[in-house]
């Protein structure tokens, strides 16, 4: 192992190797992270619904999403006529890659971390701007009107929600004054963020929902209303990317969440004498978060498009404003 | 609906076929929209996917012989529809029907009225979104289901009915599986409320949308459920009573001002009234016949009749035409979807997609029974 990381390393040098080995590890957890999130979410869908889930494949029907994604790989790409085929086809690369970058940033634990940019926060949400862009091109180039449909709507919504979304993180780098996440998991040494800005930690969260097109905010595809939405033309593992890349979105928004307002990698406080490295904690914070969003989606009925942009323009927005004000100033004062 | 009957499209608008495949459109509605955006400019529901000529079929039928095909019509309550069919014919021969019969009817049937409900709550929650619910109601559904399989031989299509009676009696297992399922559904009343009445997502979903009120039910002739939620108390149950009704006390839900919210209240409410109607029922069941003495083939008298019930959906009316041989001269069915859907006109045009599938939900269409 540490041999043939040295000779890597002689062969492409420490930074593009960390990359290298980096983008592999990206790949295959975002791959195994989709396979257990997907497992999960019917797992619990279950429990909430009163049913069993799947059981039959592998214990507790674990390898189940890994048969669903042999039977996605096998079946045929259709390409319908009257779509924009250089569109169509780009859509589902252009959904899937941006996730990958966002992964290079993240700080799964103290070092195992692939690049610790000084803007490594702006990175994944510049990135994460993608998301609309790919749904969009998805939506347009299907020519067909749910698709359409689905297309507006989700572009209107993560546009619309991406503000309070940031608005909300400002408080978190005005406390750590960096960008870059490993200060920011330092900036909570001493109390974690959740702990004195919740409201920002609930806005945050709910923001996040609605950017991953999750229920109560997935009206992008809302299934009863417009069939699938934007990924209703696309069949086989196209739209298994689509897929992938909402999985993968969600492991993303949790883990920045963690990393903004639940200490990172961190122990829980009073729990620091425990031999649990960063990692765990850091996976276990993550998923707890997720698990957390798969639990409101099996809950709660879906908003209407209106009322879900009066949300946010009426409520969330000025009420993360407001509480960048007061926290703005109780910072300088603390300072 | 041809292509030159449209008119020229401008930019703004454009056309949706919602249906006859689409997720929320229960079966093979299809809804020919025009829009602005997500905004509904009209709405025209095309009906006629479904059609299987039932009322046709019936004229080359026995009476006994048709009614299967009653129970095909509304799949969702297919006792309530061979209730209203068997009465009919009853009326027409003069046929008197045994005391117990009448009561296995009525007992039965309210199940089934629960079973439509209950349907119809889980999937109007799913057309907003919810897909919790559904399962929820669903595993209570299934114990009608399992109840009235005992007795009928069948999960849906029933035609337990018959000519001057039932097909076969209930016994002490039945009236104890019945009982405990009251016991069950009214200890889950809290789970229901709890988790979509009390949401605040379903009530800004529910509340002032899709708002039917008293003179536009009336102007369609919309029945059940819709006509209740607008504040008028009409049900066939109390407005010309049949079978055992006027001996049980049972209530008439009704709403203020019939928007979706109303109506889904009303059908809560009236799921409890059946379960007080099972209750009383199943309290007063007297012993004897369940069927009385029918000839083979029921030779009606010349002349045309008419015998409504109150199906889960509203006013069902059966209107035959005899000459006086075995076979029907003309059946019509007065299906009550047929009007309650005819209201999506007036209703959706101003509204958005999302309320339409809202709208459409909480009318409860059952296409085949509009389309028959």
């Amino acid at each position: 192992m540490a041999a043939g990381w040295q000779s890597l390393v002689n062969i492409l040098g420490p930074d593009v190797a960390r990359i290298v080995v980096g983008l592999v590890g990206i790949l295959a957890l975002v791959q195994v992270n989709a396979l257990f999130l997907v497992w999960l979410e019917r797992k619990v869908a279950a429990h909430i619904q009163l049913r069993i889930g799947p059981k039959e494949v592998g214990p507790f029907g674990i390898l189940q999403t890994i048969v669903d994604g042999v039977k996605l790989v096998s079946k045929e790409l259709i390409t319908p006529r009257h779509v924009d085929r250089k569109l169509f086809v780009l859509a589902p690369i252009a959904i899937f890659l941006p996730v990958l970058v966002s992964f290079v940033v993240i700080p799964f634990s103290e070092q195992l971390q692939i690049r610790d940019l000084n803007v490594g926060l702006l990175v994944i949400f510049a990135f994460s701007t993608f998301n609309v862009l790919a749904i969009l091109m998805g939506g347009w180039a299907s020519n067909n009107k749910y698709s359409l449909l689905g297309a507006i709507r989700s572009v209107a919504q993560n546009v619309a929600y991406e503000i309070p979304l940031l608005l909300t993180i400002l408080n978190v780098l005005l406390w750590s004054n960096s960008l870059q996440m490993s200060v920011i998991v330092e900036s909570q040494a001493k109390v974690w963020n959740v702990f004195w800005m919740p409201v920002a930690a609930i806005v945050y969260l709910i923001c996040a929902t609605a950017e991953t097109n999750r229920a109560p905010f997935d009206i992008p595809e809302a299934e009863s209303e417009l069939v699938a939405g934007f990924h209703t033309e696309y069949s086989g593992m196209r739209f298994a990317l689509f897929f992938l890349a909402e999985y993968s979105n969600m492991l993303i928004v949790a883990a920045v969440a963690t990393t903004l307002f639940f200490g990172g990698w961190k122990s829980p406080p009073f729990l620091g004498f425990l031999p649990v490295p960063g990692l765990i904690w850091f996976l276990a914070k993550t998923y707890v978060l997720i698990f957390v969003v798969m639990w409101v989606r099996w809950t709660f009925p879906r908003l209407r498009f209106d009322q879900l942009m009066n949300f946010c323009w009426k409520i969330m927005i000025p009420a993360a404003l407001l509480h960048l004000i007061v926290y703005a100033g109780i910072i300088k004062l603390i300072r | 609906m041809t292509t030159e009957m449209l008119e020229p499209i401008t930019e703004q608008t454009y056309y949706l076929n919602m249906g006859p495949q689409h997720p929320s459109t229960h079966g093979v509605l299809r809804l020919f929209l025009k829009l602005d955006g997500e905004y509904i400019i009209e709405a025209d529901p095309i009906i006629g996917y479904g059609h299987r000529g039932h009322e046709k079929m019936a004229e080359s039928h026995f009476y006994e012989q048709f009614l299967p095909n009653s129970s095909r019509m509304d799949y969702l309550s297919g006792l309530l529809f061979n209730h209203g069919y068997v009465a009919a014919v009853e009326k027409m021969a003069g046929i008197e029907v045994p005391p117990r019969a009448e009561y296995i009817r009525v007992i039965s049937a309210e199940l089934n009225r629960i079973s439509s409900h209950l349907l119809w709550f889980g999937t109007y929650v799913m057309d907003l979104g919810g897909f919790t619910p559904f399962l929820y109601s669903f595993d209570d559904r299934e114990n009608i289901l399992d109840i009235l399989d005992r007795i009928s031989g069948s999960r849906l299509t029933y035609s337990y009915c018959r000519m001057g009676g039932v097909a076969k009696d209930i016994d002490e297992e039945f009236i104890r599986a019945t009982r405990s399922f009251i016991q069950r559904l009214r200890s889950r009343w809290d789970d229901y409320h709890n988790l979509v009445t009390k949401n605040v997502i379903f009530i800004h979903r529910a509340k002032d949308v899709g708002v039917i009120n008293r003179e536009l039910a009336l102007r369609f002739g919309c029945t059940g459920p819709i006509l209740r939620a607008a504040g008028v108390a009409y049900d066939i149950r109390r407005a010309e009573p049949y079978s055992v009704y006027p001996e049980l006390d049972f209530e008439i839900p009704t709403g203020t001002q019939g928007d979706a919210l109303d109506r889904y209240m009303v059908r809560l409410q009236e799921m409890e009234q059946s379960l007080r109607i099972i209750e009383q029922a199943l309290d007063r069941l007297p012993e004897g016949p369940i069927k009385a003495a029918v000839p083979h083939k029921v030779r009606p008298p010349k002349g045309d009749y008419y015998f409504a019930v109150e199906s889960a959906r509203g006013a069902l009316g059966f209107y035959i035409v005899s000459d006086g041989t075995p076979y029907p001269y003309r059946l019509r069915a007065r299906v009550p979807s047929f009007g309650n859907l005819q209201v999506l006109t007036d209703v959706l045009p101003g509204t958005l997609v999302a309320d339409t599938i809202s709208i459409l939900g909480s009318i409860d269409i059952v296409v085949p029974e509009v389309d028959r």
